[in-house]
């Protein structure tokens, strides 16, 4: 599987600190973890909306300490099955970043792009020269560029396929 | 090179002389715990990549803990795939219904948990097992799965924060009003990353189960794990449920802390988080008497013995008030039976609370006492994020077993001080007044 470098998405803009996984899939929908089931759900009480407008390769944009609480790896399932790219946040809570590095699923911190993005803006993101771009506005900000580790879990879907491709020969 | 207790136990499980902070090490586990929510998606993981056996079923605890008795019929479907996944693996530390609990109030009671350990389970509030000084985090079910299949984990070494718990709780104080006071302190993320580690002069008075409330709650100030060191209370605790002693770490005098914080737990009066976030602790005494529909007593941070104890000496000879609704939840099956012995159950029912079996429950908004639009409830448990306990504008207030029962009697937040017994006086025992 390859890695594409630039990533183009919509942005939804929930710049609140402290949003938690009880807010990104509520524990009454605990009972099933099916990527698809879950994502009926996602940011459910945050945004009852938000599964109506977002669009497969949209981002969300969120504050200080997204995805603190409950250790639930549901909350990156329920995103990823909505359609979402990429979480952009100011900074993570730890278990959910974990979590997001383990599933490949992208998830990058650059707090001065949180303060200047607006909902529904169109973002690019530059993964390998580490560049956030706001279409509307021409604003660029940088983040750290992925390391190669978290680089080769993107590229196989996570921790575990990575895992499996290495003991198989087939991932570096 | 001098480390703290944390460090050490990281050490000792890597093959390494020394960590630091900020290091990376693969640490061996000697537990890994497994309940019914976030199990079944790892043994999913494992079976699709063809891994069909666990590195070593007696290290594996099992016990189906959050939506239990089974709330619906997909509940059903998870316990159901956990029941079946540890036949197949023969993992015999198996907890069915009847002899079930809250895994994280299970574990440490049952004597699975033993000081030097390192373990995880799916689920936030693992740090609890910290209390018995062990390193123990939550992880979400892939780091689960990998655990499951290697009996190893990578950590990051956590940066450690000292508090110096200074002096004896005044009455009407508990573990659960420490806790809530450092959060209120430090914020829900001012531990992000780190150990949260306990010492002072409040521990001789600190029983290992208001320990577990502490250690319970690191998460809730963004920990990823926290610890107590292990002393004549740790031990009298282990003796009484196991033959296993452990390995006892202990910090170095001269090991760094990020940060050190004192707390003047004698200066402290009943706290109540309030709604939004577990930070909002109030003193008692600055906060309005708000009517609460519900009041529920339970969860891994307050359904032990303990506090079952310390609610039914408010609730004696008392009513829950018209208009409110009272639940107590005991943690595990061992303190529903033992709350039975001792008549706390009597006490509770005649009190008119609705008395159920162990359960995670209506904590996180499952079942037993789910909260409807608008209303109200001061619960021991460790969360008041929005919807966590049931509709989304529903509002949940934090406190101790105490301050839960005296808000029941009354019908509106309430100080426990002004209900729970008054200590006999020493010149009245001599007296034998």
């Amino acid at each position: 599987m390859s890695l594409p470098t630039v990533l183009q998405g919509r942005a939804h803009v929930y710049a609140r600190a402290h949003i938690n996984t009880d807010e990104i899939i509520p524990a009454r929908y605990l009972n099933v973890h099916e990527e698809a089931e879950l994502a009926k759900h996602a940011m459910e009480d945050i945004d009852v909306d938000f599964v109506k407008k977002v669009q497969p390769g949209d981002f969300i944009v969120g504050g200080e300490d997204f995805g603190c609480g409950s250790s639930r790896e549901h909350a990156i399932w329920a995103l990823r099955g909505a359609g979402v790219k990429a979480v952009i946040a100011s900074s993570y809570a730890r278990i959910f970043f974990r979590n997001a590095v383990n599933n490949g699923f992208l998830v990058l911190e650059c707090p001065e792009a949180v303060a200047a993005v607006q909902d529904g803006q169109t973002l690019q993101l530059d993964l390998e020269a580490g560049v956030l771009h706001i279409h509307e506005t021409g604003a660029t900000f940088t983040f750290v560029p992925l390391s190669d580790f978290a680089k080769a879990f993107l590229a196989e879907g996570g921790l575990l396929p990575y895992l499996v491709a290495r003991m198989k020969g087939g991932a570096a | 090179m001098p480390m703290t207790i944390t460090e050490k136990i990281l050490a000792a499980h890597s093959g390494r002389e020394s960590v630091r902070p900020g290091e990376i090490v693969n640490a061996r586990l000697d537990l890994v715990i497994c309940h019914e929510v976030t199990t079944p998606p790892a043994v999913e993981m494992l079976r699709k990549l063809g891994i069909t056996k666990v590195w070593d079923p007696t290290k594996i605890l099992v016990t189906p803990d959050h939506f239990v008795p089974n709330k619906d019929i997909k509940s059903a479907e998870l316990t159901k795939a956990l029941r079946q996944w540890r036949e197949e693996q023969g993992i015999e530390r198996y907890y069915e219904i009847g002899n079930h609990g809250i895994c994280h109030a299970l574990a440490p009671e049952q004597g699975h948990v033993h000081p030097g350990m390192t373990i995880i389970c799916g689920d936030s509030h693992t740090t609890t097992m910290g209390a018995l000084g062990t390193f123990a985090s939550g992880v979400g079910s892939t780091d689960l799965a990998a655990g499951l299949a290697t009996g190893e984990l990578w950590f990051r070494v956590p940066e450690s924060i000292l508090f110096n718990l200074e002096g004896a709780p005044q009455r009407g104080v508990f573990s659960k009003d420490i806790i809530l006071e450092i959060i209120r302190r430090i914020g829900v993320d001012g531990a992000r990353y780190m150990a949260m580690e306990y010492r002072g002069s409040a521990l001789p008075h600190l029983s290992m189960e208001a320990r577990f409330t502490i250690t319970n709650m690191a998460i809730e100030a963004g920990g990823k794990s926290g610890i107590f060191p292990v002393d004549a209370i740790t031990e009298a605790y282990l003796a009484e449920r196991t033959p296993e002693k452990g390995t006892r770490f202990e910090s170095d005098e001269d090991a760094t802390y990020a940060q050190t914080h004192t707390l003047r737990v004698d200066e402290l009066e009943p706290m109540v988080a309030l709604p939004g976030l577990p930070s909002n602790g109030t003193p008692i005494s600055q906060t309005k008497a708000v009517k609460m529909d519900q009041v529920y007593i339970g969860s891994c941070t307050n359904g032990r013995i303990e506090d079952l104890r310390i609610a039914a000496s408010v609730f004696k000879g008392q009513k829950v008030a018209a208009g409110t609704r009272a639940i107590v939840v005991p943690a595990t099956t061992t303190v529903w039976k033992q709350a039975m012995k001792e008549g706390l159950m009597d006490i509770f029912a005649e009190a008119g609370c609705v008395i159920s079996t162990a359960t995670c429950g209506a904590c996180l908004g499952g079942h037993m006492g789910v909260l409807g639009a608008d209303e109200t409830c001061l619960s021991t448990t460790n969360r008041n994020f929005t919807g966590r306990m049931g509709h989304p504008t529903s509002k949940v207030y934090l406190a101790s077993p105490a301050t839960a029962a005296a808000t029941a009697i009354t019908g509106a937040l309430a100080d426990p001080r002004d209900f729970l017994p008054k200590p006999v006086a020493e010149e009245q025992q001599m007296w034998g007044v």
